[in-house]
């Protein structure tokens, strides 16, 4: 970390500083809805953040991410509704749980030299059928879904994570600054170094004597794990769990598109990435909205283009692009 | 029991077939390109409502008008590969899939946008019929299906195997460089194996169109299953991607029968992963 | 928000998304004022994979105003689509409270509603669900919430009462039933109502098997050659729409013909692509299930403005959507009418003491008991004839008298 912000130009330091401060003093502006869009902007930030370490740094690509994000929501929900543990300690097993069944992916995968496409089918596969197992697991409702109990005006139960928008709020904001700070330090760590000479050739960096499946794998660690602690966050901020959207395949695609239009391999490109795509599609239905138009999937259209012309314009993403144009990049590595 | 059992069995077979086709599309475009298209099942969908549209308007049969929708197909898979898609050859799967996940978006919500979120279904004179054979009830269209589904297969397999483009596009999912020495077209190819991968899933949503109604929710499904089977049956193999329709058609017909409906699926994705794990190359697939 | 604003332009990062950004951040926040009118939002999954009952429940809200204007309730309504997600069902909660809604109705969807509701309860807004069958909605002690829709284990007790006098009406015997159900939560809630309610049903038959499927599987071919090796006299179902083709479509290919097919209250049987999709073999088929009240004289207004407004659907196809979406902006006017102001937690309680007679859906007058759920909300059996839903039973609102067992499918086409 250190590293990174002694070569982060001065313009860089003022923006990261500048933009912390804004979050954190927002709700006093901020109404509710305005607070609403930038929990989600903050947990796709940080599930991006998770996810791109995988990716963007290691270079396999995971289309199941829902997997880790379902284990984690359902093992702290389960544990808080069956047994009364709270979430705070529930997250302990919530990202044990998640990252043996990343690293046993992960393990299946690369043992097998299953990379690429192939790597990205492997993890829907454990995705869907595991969404279909807890459709039939009947200890967490199965299809019926799991509820966590009514968190109202008056709650405050932080402890239970159980409380009003601000709770939530700067639980998500301190997520997404701490996955931040997490990947930038790894970034930065011989291991984040590993992981990018993996990424580029993994034949050659086993060449100079990096061992690549362990790379990978404690990539999977830490990326499951992170996605285990949204998942948590995601169970008690909606406050029931059902299998059918929790491990849905488009979950998985909805937490991939921040970091890849931001810019993969980045640290910043996650949270570029989230700041545009949710309030763009927010945006557009308040664009409808005022329009008074009512064409249902409109929206959704405008929203695919608006992918297809960022991947077109900018296939490394937004980040790089603007670093480059704000001059906050660090002189070249 | 043993008659109920063959009946499953043949019922899962039929259904594979078609899967396979769709698939079969699919298998051509990366096994030649190396392109990811994750908006397969939504060009499949686009295929179903053409069929409606024809069927509804000027009351023709899918089976008819499936070498014409194939066609325009091929056209639309031409210009697209020629425009959008081209400049993301060779790039990075994930920026494929971005650029294909929005362009499935746009798919599945204009057709929603146009023609509604209902299951607009295809209501031929013999919709309802079956083939008694023996114990055995043999769905009419799903017969049809099949056997569309065979010949496209067949008709595809000869083109790659007998004429010269055919064997061009071989070339160039062989060996790209290699190609491009001997002075093929290698854009031109490559469009060329877009449109047939697109002509392919015209045929298939075609014939589907027969078994299932067509409505913008299917789409995801399809492209899931299509992905599913090629990579069973081996990407870039012809007779994989029938074979994979047919292994995944029989066995959740099997699971779904033996064990438990809503579990069927399970089956289809852990023979995925089994797959994946011992023959990543695929059943009919030549190594990686 | 000038500041707000100021924060966002300043701030380069948004560039990409500042354009579309500004307008959610410019939309000015209305201050609730005390109002003459009310002021619902309606919020629908009008796209994504719930998209043909949330855009039929949209025709509901759309011919609302006028009818509510007809019974003397000035109303104005926001329609948001939420897209089938629980992500954007909260937001645009959040959006439309902000924009000075009074109270939400929705969702169709348990999940969705579920969302809403967390945000219901912490800004003190009513929700009235419309439709929504997960029992947790109104179990898990909401107080900003009621229901006018009958739970999954509700629906299925009063959906077996209907079989029973049913079988009774039409003097047919069946012996054997099979329950076949979507694996969803709409499905699970039906099912576990069925497991509960059906020993205690005093129904003459035995059931031999509750068989799921999935929902989002493509075929459902084998499951009714299980169906058919199983043989029953009556099949009862719990499908989500286009799913009730599918499975149609196969019980005639497989000639498997039993006495009825009967829903214990689902979506599917009696939806426009059913009638489309398969014609004349789409009739006879029963749902019991809540209806239109064909006698009502609300749901006579309602059914002239429909036809009015929306020419291109049939209201009698529709009126299971419509209704309870009509009847929850009914009751939301009706509150407010009574409570005279729009201030959350007031027109709660004038909610909570709703007692309203004249509604389009049948059944008694509308009451909420102390966890918001309307308990009483009686099904009817609602045939399939002429390719048009059709009340049956019971007898004081029927239209028609019963037809079962089925006629063959062979000489229907």
């Amino acid at each position: 970390m250190s590293g990174l912000w002694f070569n982060a130009s001065w313009r860089g330091k003022a923006l990261c500083l500048l933009l912390l401060l804004v979050f954190a003093l927002a709700p006093v502006i901020a109404d509710r809805y305005l607070l609403s869009v930038l929990i989600l902007v903050f947990y796709f930030s940080y599930l991006g953040h998770a996810w791109n370490l995988l990716m963007g740094f290691a270079g396999q690509l995971s289309l199941g991410h829902a997997l880790y994000l379902g284990l984690g929501a359902y093992t702290a929900a389960a544990l808080w509704t069956l047994f009364g543990i709270g979430p705070w300690l529930g997250v302990f097993v919530a990202i044990p749980v998640a990252t043996a069944a990343g690293l046993f992916i992960g393990w299946l995968g690369w043992r097998f030299a299953i990379e690429g496409v192939y790597f990205a089918l492997l993890t829907i596969a454990f995705a869907e059928f595991t969404r279909i197992g807890f459709d039939h697991l009947q200890i967490t409702g199965a299809a019926g879904g799991l509820f966590l109990p009514v968190n109202g005006q008056a709650a405050n139960e932080w402890w239970n994570l159980g409380g009003g928008p601000l709770l939530y709020y700067y639980l998500s904001l301190t997520l997404a600054a701490a996955g931040t700070l997490l990947v930038a330090r790894l970034r930065q760590s011989p291991l984040g170094y590993r992981w990018l000479a993996v990424r580029e050739d993994p034949q050659a960096a086993q060449a100079v004597g990096i061992n690549v499946f362990r790379a990978r794998m404690m990539a999977m660690l830490v990326s499951a794990g992170m996605t285990a602690v949204g998942g948590v966050f995601y169970g008690f901020y909606y406050r029931n769990l059902f299998p059918s959207q929790v491990f849905d395949i488009g979950h998985s695609i909805e937490l991939i598109l921040a970091p890849i239009i931001g810019g993969l391999g980045t640290v910043f490109g996650p949270i570029v990435g989230a700041i545009i795509l949710t309030p763009l599609g927010e945006g557009l239905t308040g664009l409808m909205q005022s329009l008074g138009l009512n064409a249902p999937g409109a929206k959704a259209i405008f929203y695919g283009v608006t992918l297809m012309t960022i991947i077109s314009l900018q296939p490394n993403g937004v980040w790089p692009w603007l670093a480059r144009h704000l001059r906050l990049d660090r002189p070249p590595e | 029991m043993a008659a109920i059992t063959l009946n499953v069995i043949v019922q899962g077979l039929l259904t594979g077939l078609v899967y396979g086709l769709m698939a079969l599309g699919l298998s051509v475009i990366f096994g030649v390109m190396r392109v990811v298209n994750f908006a397969h099942g939504e060009f499949t969908v686009v295929g179903m409502y053409a069929a409606f549209v024809l069927f509804e308007t000027l009351h023709l049969d899918p089976l008819t008008v499936l070498l014409p929708i194939a066609a325009v197909f091929f056209g639309i898979g031409y210009l697209l590969q020629r425009t959008l898609i081209n400049p993301f050859v060779g790039r990075a799967e994930h920026e494929q899939f971005i650029l294909l996940v929005g362009l499935a978006t746009v798919i599945v919500n204009g057709l929603l946008l146009v023609f509604g979120p209902d299951a607009r279904p295809i209501n031929l004179s013999y919709s309802f019929d079956s083939y008694a054979v023996g114990p055995l009830f043999l769905d009419k269209v799903r017969v049809f299906a099949a056997l569309g589904a065979l010949a496209v297969a067949a008709a595809l397999l000869l083109f790659f195997r007998y004429t010269r483009t055919g064997t061009a596009i071989r070339a160039c999912a062989d060996n790209l460089t290699g190609a491009a020495v001997v002075g093929l077209d290698v854009k031109q190819l490559y469009a060329v194996t877009f449109g047939l991968g697109l002509a392919c899933v015209g045929a298939a949503g075609t014939l589907m169109a027969t078994i299932a109604d067509a409505s913008p929710s299917l789409a995801q499904a399809y492209t899931l299953l299509a992905f599913t089977i090629v990579i069973i049956g081996g990407l870039g193999s012809m007779v994989g991607a029938l074979i994979g329709g047919i292994l995944i058609g029989v066995s959740e017909a099997l699971a779904g029968f033996y064990i438990q409906p809503s579990m069927k699926s399970m089956f289809s994705f852990a023979l995925l992963i089994i797959v994946l794990v011992l023959r990543p190359q695929g059943l009919m697939g030549r190594r990686l | 928000m000038p500041i707000d604003k100021h924060r966002f332009s300043r701030r380069g990062v948004l560039a990409g998304g500042a354009a579309a950004g500004a307008f959610f951040i410019a939309a000015p926040s209305i201050i609730r004022a005390q109002t003459r009118v009310l002021k619902a939002a309606v919020l629908l999954p009008q796209s994504g994979y719930l998209a043909q009952a949330g855009q039929s429940c949209h025709r509901g809200a759309m011919v609302s105003a006028s009818a509510l204007a007809e019974l003397g309730h000035t109303v104005e309504l926001m329609h948001l689509d939420i897209e089938s997600n629980p992500d954007v069902a909260r937001t645009q909660a959040e959006r439309v409270i902000n924009d000075g809604a009074h109270c939400i109705v929705g969702a169709f969807d348990s999940a969705s509603t579920l969302a809403i509701a967390q945000v219901c309860e912490q800004r003190q807004i009513p929700l009235i669900v419309n439709i929504g069958a997960a029992p947790q909605l109104t179990e898990q002690g909401y107080k900003f919430l009621v229901r006018n829709f009958p739970t999954g284990g509700m629906l299925v007790a009063n959906g077996l009462k209907q079989i029973h006098a049913l079988i009774d009406a039409t003097k047919i015997a069946p012996k054997t039933a099979v329950f076949l159900h979507a694996n969803d939560n709409f499905g699970m809630a039906q099912r576990q109502g069925m497991d509960k309610a059906f020993p205690n049903s005093g129904l003459p038959f035995k059931l031999l098997e509750s068989i799921p499927y999935d929902p989002k599987a493509q075929d459902l071919s084998v499951e009714v050659t299980k169906i058919r090796g199983l043989n029953p006299d009556l099949l009862l179902v719990v499908t989500r729409a286009a799913d009730a083709i599918k499975l149609v479509r196969d019980i005639v290919r497989q000639k498997f013909q039993p006495m009825g097919i009967i829903s214990p209250g689902a979506p599917g049987l009696y939806d426009e692509e059913f009638y489309k999709a398969l014609g004349p073999l789409a009739d006879y088929h029963i749902d019991a299930i809540p209806w239109a009240n064909p006698k009502s004289k609300v749901t006579q207004t309602l059914e002239a403005v429909f036809k009015k407004e929306q020419p291109n659907f049939r209201f009698a196809v529709e009126c299971f959507n419509v209704g309870f979406t009509f009847d929850a902006l009914l009751v939301a006017a009706d509150a407010f009418k009574r409570a005279g102001t729009g201030t959350g937690p007031e027109l709660m309680k004038a909610l909570k003491a709703t007692n309203l007679a004249d509604h389009a859906m049948i059944g008694p007058p509308i009451k909420f008991d102390e966890k918001g759920q309307n308990v009483d909300i009686p099904s009817s059996c609602v045939q399939n004839r002429a390719q048009t839903p059709t009340v049956v039973l019971p007898a004081d609102i029927a239209t028609m008298t019963p037809v079962l067992p089925e006629p063959p499918w062979q000489g229907r086409t």
